[in-house]
């Protein structure tokens, strides 16, 4: 491989960790990312005429923080705070050079939770941890969550001056806070996770990156902090993830789990996912994420659909509502009672979630009464239900799934 | 770096309180003052007495005009607060969840501007 090679693969693997690090010696994210930059510029020249160094990691963040006492003393000329700064840096790096044992894990770990830190806003957790941590560009984000690049990056620039001037640190949270702080990690990587696996608005492909993405980021997790939850969620997203091929037709309509190939389910995936849900139960401190990953793992298991373990698959909602208690686990709970109980009983529960207000507007309601109503003959109210969730809808291969129901109805009628 | 915690409460939650309640707030507020005192965390900290004797100036074209009340008609008003030495935002955020309002109320948490003279 010749060194431009070289210095590509590394950055594949290793500009991340390189910026980690590079923001811990710096203080400051831009800093850090001109620092970087230079620095795999220089690799290029001197890698070509003095050989690839040993540990070419150690060597761009060595290499970057100088690169950065050089910008600052340079840009001092212009502006004096600036050697105050240089001369800390320097300081700095006389007193704690780079070693190649300094533990690189941890500065990936503080970049994770400082981008998820629960002081910035929601939407810029997501946009700094894909740039910051998984690299992605603003425009790959943009593209991905249906917006401009513009807007991206101007999200991007706000979270990192709010983290300039009000300083939240680089670090990982106490004992004390990990638990509170692990959600917002957590909330943030399965956000990405479902943006990528239920949206089907937009570029099909990128959509697909951004689940893998949010897998990958799972892995780093549970790598770094093997949390029980962090387990849970690992193992919710493989266990999605290994039915992707079986969840669209090749027309893009969405197929019900009942109705899906499940030859074509990912066994090797399903098998990595039920092994985790095994391990984050063991622990004794599992939450939310594990739950809904015991009950995917359920359905992941059952040979068909008619044999799926609803008993077991309606214990799991009565422990997870204790831990969730929301409106939209009622709902899926309904749905489980309703296959274990019938249809009956599964509408009785659906009317009390709407009679009370709760989910009027969310079309997955409504479907999932109309289904149960259809199943009861009760075609009017099959069809009623049916016009209220699409109204609702907003996805595409959805409302193609709720029309062709709805033409069913219509045969149905007429035999 | 110092942080300025802003103490939002309705005044409503403290009318509705028994004298015991009150006290036993207020009690919390000299303890946690107390606390942070010792620990040098306390730069400086005031309660605020009702809105309702709210003064809100401006100076428009030369011109004084004076009203009633606060700035913004709100449920929450501001109703105290505590200047304080914090390492970092956590080390902020972590006292100002201290602050006895922060159960009913809300406490706003913002970094002090720095000048330097």
């Amino acid at each position: 491989m010749d060194a431009r090679a070289t210095v590509d693969e590394t950055y594949r693997l290793e500009s991340r960790r390189v910026l980690a690090t590079l923001i811990r010696l710096l203080g400051d994210f831009d800093r850090a990312e001109e620092a970087m930059h230079d620095a795999f510029v220089a690799a290029v020249e001197q890698w070509a005429r003095d050989g690839v160094p040993a540990n070419p990691r150690a060597w761009l963040v060595s290499t970057g923080r100088f690169k950065a006492i050089d910008t600052a003393r340079r840009r001092a000329r212009f502006d004096r705070s600036l050697a105050a700064l240089a001369r800390e840096l320097e300081e700095a790096a006389a007193a704690d050079p780079i070693t190649e044992t300094d533990d690189v894990e941890d500065d990936r770990l503080r970049l994770i939770f400082t981008c998820c830190h629960p002081a910035l806003k929601a939407d810029a957790q997501v946009a700094l941890t894909l740039r910051e941590v998984c690299g992605l560009t603003t425009e790959e984000i943009a593209r991905a969550f249906l917006s401009s690049a513009p807007t991206i990056a101007q999200r991007i620039v706000r979270a990192k001056a709010k983290i300039r001037d009000a300083k939240i640190p680089y670090q990982v949270p106490a004992r004390s806070e990990l638990i509170d702080r692990l959600d917002s990690v957590l909330r943030v990587i399965y956000l990405v996770f479902n943006e990528g696996y239920s949206a089907t608005e937009g570029d099909s492909l990128v959509r697909g990156e951004l689940s893998s993405e949010a897998i990958r980021l799972g892995r780093l997790l549970v790598e770094l902090l093997p949390e029980p939850e962090a387990l849970g969620l690992l193992a919710l997203m493989l266990l999605h993830e290994s039915r992707r091929g079986a969840r669209t037709a090749p027309d893009g309509t969405i197929v019900l789990l009942a109705d899906q190939d499940r030859s074509q389910w990912n066994r090797a995936v399903i098998a990595e996912g039920s092994a985790l849900v095994e391990r984050a139960i063991t622990s004794r401190r599992f939450g939310p994420y594990t739950l809904q990953a015991a009950i995917a793992a359920v359905h992941a298991e059952a040979p068909t659909g008619a044999a799926t373990d609803w008993r077991q698959i309606v214990a799991l909602y009565d422990v997870l509502l204790r831990a969730d208690p929301s409106a939209v686990v009622v709902l899926n709970r309904a749905v489980a009672v309703a296959m274990r109980d019938g249809p009956a009983a599964g509408l009785a529960l659906i009317d009390e979630i709407l009679a009370r207000g709760e989910l009027a507007d969310y079309h997955f309601a409504h479907a999932a009464r109309a289904d149960l109503c259809r199943r009861l003959g009760r075609i009017d109210d099959a069809r009623a239900s049916y016009t209220r969730a699409l109204e609702l809808v907003k996805q595409e291969p959805e409302r193609r799934f709720l029309e062709r129901r709805l033409d069913e109805l219509s045969a149905l009628r007429l035999r | 770096m110092r942080y300025m915690c802003l103490i939002y409460d309705n005044e409503q939650t403290w009318a509705k309180m028994s004298k015991p309640e009150a006290d036993a707030v207020m009690g919390e507020y000299f303890a946690f003052t107390k606390d942070i005192r010792s620990s040098g965390h306390y730069q400086a900290g005031e309660a605020l007495q009702a809105v309702s004797t709210a003064t809100t100036v401006r100076v428009r074209d030369g011109k004084l005009s004076t009203t009633d009340g606060p700035f913004a008609e709100t449920k929450e008003y501001l109703g105290g607060f505590y200047l304080i030495n914090a390492r970092d935002l956590n080390e902020a955020i972590q006292i100002a969840s201290r602050i006895p309002s922060a159960r009913f109320g809300s406490v706003e948490v913002r970094p002090v501007v720095e000048f330097n003279h």
